[in-house]
C-alpha cells in the first residue's frame, strides 16, 4: 500500500509570505522549483493557466509602485485570478483610516488574497496577524521585499545553476533596504556567502552577527564577489545627510566599467529597479553583458506566480488542476 | 476616625532599618505604634496580618494619569485605584497632559482630582517650560505653593543647555528636583526602537543608546555646574548607569530611577512588531537590562518607578512606527521586580522595599517611604509570594497596554491603606 498523498490544501508555506526570514531553505527552494515550470506559461501565445480561477486578489499599495504592481498584476491574470487594485491615494485610507480598520473591511469582502506593499515596516505581518486571507508582502518599509529576494535568487540560480558557495555581495543603501534584507535571509538560508557594500552611514553593521561580511569599498567587493546586487540609492538620503552628494557617491561607490574591468572573474550584475543610472550604476554596466537586470523582471512574473499558487494551496503538480482542463501545458 | 490595628505581620521598614514580626496601629491619619502584642482598643478595626509582609506603602514618582485630556486611556481616579491596586500609596504624575500641568492653577486641578478619588495620593509634577515647549521656564515657585513636588518636561527632554542649566539654578530656591527624559533628539527622532540587531532585522529605525547617554552627561556636567537636584528618569544603559556611578562617587546631587520593564526585558521583545513593547525610552540589550540590575542592586539607580503609560486600546493596534510609546505598570512593578530581583537573589524583599517607598520618597522629598511613629499612616499589606496572572479584564487602570498580560508575576498587595484608611482589600483575592 501506497503512502496517501498529502491533501492540496496542505499549505506548504503557511498562510502568509511576509519575509524570507521565517522560511526554511527547504520552502524557498520549493518556491523557486514552482516557479520554474511558470516561466513557461509567459512564453505562451496565451499566457493563462486556471489554477487560481474564482479566487480574488486584491493589491494594496499604501506606496506608489509600478514594477512590483504591474508584476503581481500579471502574475494574478496569468494564474486567473480576479483582482482589483487599491491605491492608497484613491481610497478612504487617504482620508486617514487605519490599516487595521482597512484590514477589517477587506476581510468582510471576502477576499481570498491581500498583496501588500506598505511604507511601515511589519505592516504585512500586522495584516496576516489580523485577516483571514493570505497576505503576501510587496515590501514593508526598511523590512523585507520577499518576492524580489526570491527572484533574484532565481535570477542567480539560472545563471550560476547553483546559489550554494556563491559569494554575492549587497552593495550601496543597505540601511534603508527591504531588498537587502529579503536577499540576505536568502542567500544565507540557500548557502551562499554575502557580504554587504557601501558607506559606514547606510550599512548596519549588527548584519555582521548573521555572518554576514562588511566590505568598506566597492573594490573590494568587486575583488571579491561573484554577483554584485546594486541596490538603488534614493535621493532623500542624500538630502539626510546620508552620503553628502550623489556625485560623491558614484564617485566613490558607483559600479563602474572601470571598476569591473580590474575585477578577476566576470561578474554578474543584479538591480532591482528602478536605477539611477550614472549614481549607483553606469549605463554601460546595467546594458552590458554581465547585467541580469532584465531577466530579472521577466523572472519576477514567475515567482510571484509560483507564491500566489502555492499560498493558496497548490500542489507542486499545477500542471493538472482540479476542476478544470484549460491549464494543460501545450506539449 | 477609627483606630486601625494591622497585626501579627511581619513588618519591613527600610527608614528604620527594622525587619521582623510587629503589630502598626495607626490613629487619626498617623502611625501610632509600631511594637509586639499593641493591643487592640474598643472600637479599633483589627487587619490580620500573619503570614504577609507589612511596609510602608509604595511610591511611584513616575506616572501618567493623562487627565486632563486624555481621559478615554486614563484618569486620575483610575490611576490613582490602579496605584493602590498596586501596593502604591502615592504616585507623582507627569505634566504631559493637555493642557500641560505648568500653572498654579493645573497643579491645583490634578490635586483636587486626586482627592476626590481618595485613593492613592497624587503629587503633582509641573512641567520645566512653558507648555513643555522647552522655551521658558516655568512659575516654580508658584507651583511648588500649590503641591508639586518636581518638575519636568517628561516625554520631552529638556533639549536646550542653556533651559537646563537654568531650570536646575532656579530649582534650588524651591528645593525640588529637575527630572529629566534624557534623549538627543537630533540623534533619537524617528526611531521606534533600540538601535542593534533587533532593529536592523526588523527594518526599523534605532535609538542608539548614546542618544541617552550624552543626554546623561549633560545633566550631570550641568548638574555639577549649578549643584541643583537632578533626578534622571528610566534609565534604560548601561552606559547610563556607569555615569552615574561616577556622579555618585563624585558627590553631586543626581538621583535616578529605572522602569521594571528595562529591568526585565530586552529588545528580542519587539520581534513580531508587538507594540506592547514600544517604550521610550526603548527596551535594550541583555547587557543594558543586567546593568540597571546591577545599578539596583548597589544603589546606583535609587528607585524603581513605574513610567505608567497608559494608552487607549485601539492606539497600539497599528504599525509599529506609528504606534505610542509606553506601557501601564501601576499593578505590574511589585510582581515584576519580585520576580526579576528578589527570586533570584539579586536584592532581599527589604532593599526592594527601600527601592520602591524610601528611597523615593527621598528623592523626591515626599512624606512616606517609614512606618516611623507619627509619619502618614500609608502602608501596605502584601504577599511576596503570592503566583498570579495578569489579566487584562482584573487591572483597574481604563488601559491595559501591557506585555506582560497573561504573565505569571510574584508577589501582590493585599490591602493599601493611604492615611490610616484602607483604599484596596483583595485579601480574599488568590489565585496562587
Amino acid at each position: 500500500m501506497t503512502a496517501p498523498s498529502p491533501p492540496a490544501a496542505l499549505p506548504a508555506l503557511g498562510k502568509d509570505l511576509v519575509g524570507l526570514e521565517p522560511l526554511s531553505a527547504g520552502q524557498i527552494r520549493l518556491i523557486l522549483d514552482t516557479a520554474e515550470p511558470f516561466k513557461e506559461v509567459s512564453e505562451r501565445a496565451i499566457k493563462k493557466v486556471p489554477a487560481l480561477r474564482g479566487k480574488t486578489i486584491v493589491n494594496l499599495f499604501f506606496e506608489p509602485s509600478t514594477r512590483t504592481r504591474i508584476s503581481f498584476e500579471f502574475a494574478e491574470k496569468r494564474l486567473s485570478a480576479d483582482t482589483v487594485n487599491v491605491a492608497a491615494s484613491g481610497s478612504s485610507v487617504s482620508k486617514g483610516e487605519t490599516l487595521v480598520d482597512t484590514a477589517r473591511n477587506l476581510e468582510a469582502m471576502r477576499i481570498d488574497m491581500v498583496v501588500i506593499r506598505h511604507g511601515a515596516s511589519g505592516a504585512a505581518q500586522f495584516l496576516g496577524n489580523r485577516i483571514r486571507s493570505n497576505v503576501i508582502n510587496a515590501g514593508d518599509g526598511m523590512h523585507e521585499h520577499p518576492t524580489q529576494g526570491l527572484l533574484d535568487l532565481l535570477t542567480l540560480r539560472d545563471r550560476f545553476g547553483r546559489i550554494e558557495g556563491l559569494k554575492v555581495a549587497l552593495c550601496g543603501d543597505v540601511l534603508h533596504s527591504r531588498v537587502a534584507r529579503s536577499n540576505i535571509w536568502g542567500l544565507l538560508k540557500l548557502g551562499a556567502e554575502v557580504a554587504v557594500c557601501g558607506p559606514a552611514t547606510l550599512i548596519p553593521r549588527e548584519f555582521a552577527e548573521l555572518g554576514v561580511q562588511i566590505l568598506p569599498r566597492i573594490e573590494d567587493a568587486i575583488a571579491w564577489a561573484d554577483a554584485l546586487n546594486v541596490l538603488r540609492l534614493q535621493l532623500e538620503r542624500m538630502e539626510a545627510g546620508f552620503v553628502p552628494s550623489l556625485r560623491e557617491y558614484n564617485r566613490v561607490f558607483g559600479v563602474t566599467r572601470r571598476r569591473l574591468e580590474r575585477a578577476p572573474r566576470d561578474l554578474v550584475i543584479l538591480h532591482p529597479g528602478p536605477m539611477n543610472r550614472g549614481v549607483e550604476i553606469d549605463s554601460d554596466v546595467a546594458d552590458g553583458p554581465f547585467s541580469v537586470i532584465l531577466p530579472q523582471v521577466t523572472n519576477g512574473v514567475a515567482v510571484r506566480m509560483a507564491v500566489l499558487y502555492l499560498l493558496a494551496g497548490g500542489a507542486p503538480d499545477w500542471r493538472s488542476p482540479a476542476g478544470g482542463g484549460a491549464g494543460k501545458p501545450d506539449d | 476616625m477609627t483606630d486601625l490595628l494591622v497585626r501579627g505581620g511581619r513588618v519591613i521598614d527600610p527608614s528604620r532599618g527594622t525587619d521582623g514580626l510587629a503589630d502598626v496601629l495607626m490613629r487619626d491619619g498617623r502611625i501610632e505604634a509600631v511594637g509586639r502584642n499593641i493591643p487592640a482598643g474598643p472600637g479599633t478595626s483589627v487587619l490580620d496580618a500573619a503570614g504577609k509582609v507589612v511596609a510602608p506603602g509604595l511610591i511611584d514618582i513616575h506616572v501618567h494619569l493623562r487627565e486632563p485630556g486624555f481621559e478615554q486611556a486614563e484618569t486620575i481616579a483610575s490611576g490613582a485605584m490602579a496605584a493602590a491596586a498596586g501596593g502604591f500609596t502615592a504616585v507623582c504624575a507627569m505634566p504631559n497632559t493637555d493642557p500641560v500641568t505648568d500653572s498654579q492653577a493645573t497643579v491645583g486641578f490634578v490635586l483636587r482630582q486626586a482627592t476626590r478619588a481618595g485613593k492613592a495620593r497624587v503629587y503633582p509634577i509641573g512641567a520645566v517650560s512653558m507648555g513643555q515647549r522647552g522655551e521658558q521656564l516655568t512659575e516654580f515657585g508658584e507651583m511648588v505653593e500649590a503641591g508639586a513636588v518636581a518638575v519636568s518636561d517628561d516625554g520631552k527632554p529638556v533639549a536646550s543647555s542653556h533651559l537646563m542649566r537654568t531650570a536646575l539654578e532656579y530649582a534650588k530656591t524651591f528645593g525640588i528636583p529637575v527630572a529629566d527624559h534624557c534623549e538627543d533628539l537630533s540623534l533619537a527622532r524617528g526611531g521606534a526602537m533600540h538601535e542593534g540587531l533587533v532593529s536592523a532585522r526588523l527594518g526599523l529605525k534605532g535609538i542608539p543608546s548614546a542618544a541617552e547617554e550624552i543626554m546623561v552627561a549633560r545633566d550631570i556636567i550641568l548638574a555639577d555646574l549649578t549643584g541643583g537636584r537632578l533626578h534622571l528618569c528610566h534609565m534604560s544603559t548601561r552606559g547610563s548607569v556607569e555615569l552615574i556611578r561616577r556622579a555618585k562617587e563624585k558627590g553631586l546631587r543626581v538621583t535616578a530611577e529605572a522602569t521594571p520593564h528595562h529591568f526585565t526585558l530586552t529588545h528580542d521583545r519587539c520581534l513580531g512588531y508587538d507594540t506592547s513593547a514600544k517604550m521610550s525610552p526603548p527596551l535594550r540589550e541583555a547587557a543594558d537590562r543586567d546593568a540597571i540590575r546591577a545599578g539596583l542592586r548597589d544603589g546606583t539607580i535609587d528607585c524603581i518607578a513605574s513610567d505608567h503609560a497608559p494608552h487607549h486600546y485601539d492606539a497600539k493596534e497599528r504599525e509599529f512606527d506609528d504606534a505610542p510609546n509606553g506601557i501601564v505598570g501601576l499593578e505590574t512593578a511589585l510582581g515584576l521586580a519580585i520576580r526579576e530581583l528578589v527570586e533570584p537573589g539579586i536584592l532581599t524583599l527589604p532593599e526592594l522595599i527601600a527601592l520602591m517607598s524610601t528611597r523615593p520618597a527621598r528623592a523626591f522629598g515626599i512624606p512616606g517611604g517609614t512606618l516611623a511613629v507619627g509619619a502618614p499612616a500609608d502602608l501596605v499589606v502584601l504577599d511576596p509570594s503570592c503566583r498570579w496572572v495578569v489579566r487584562a479584564e482584573e487591572l483597574h487602570s481604563i488601559s491595559t497596554n501591557s506585555p506582560f498580560l497573561g504573565e505569571t508575576l510574584v508577589g501582590r498587595a493585599q490591602v493599601t491603606v493611604v492615611a490610616g484608611q484602607v483604599v484596596y482589600d483583595c485579601s480574599d483575592c488568590s489565585d496562587s
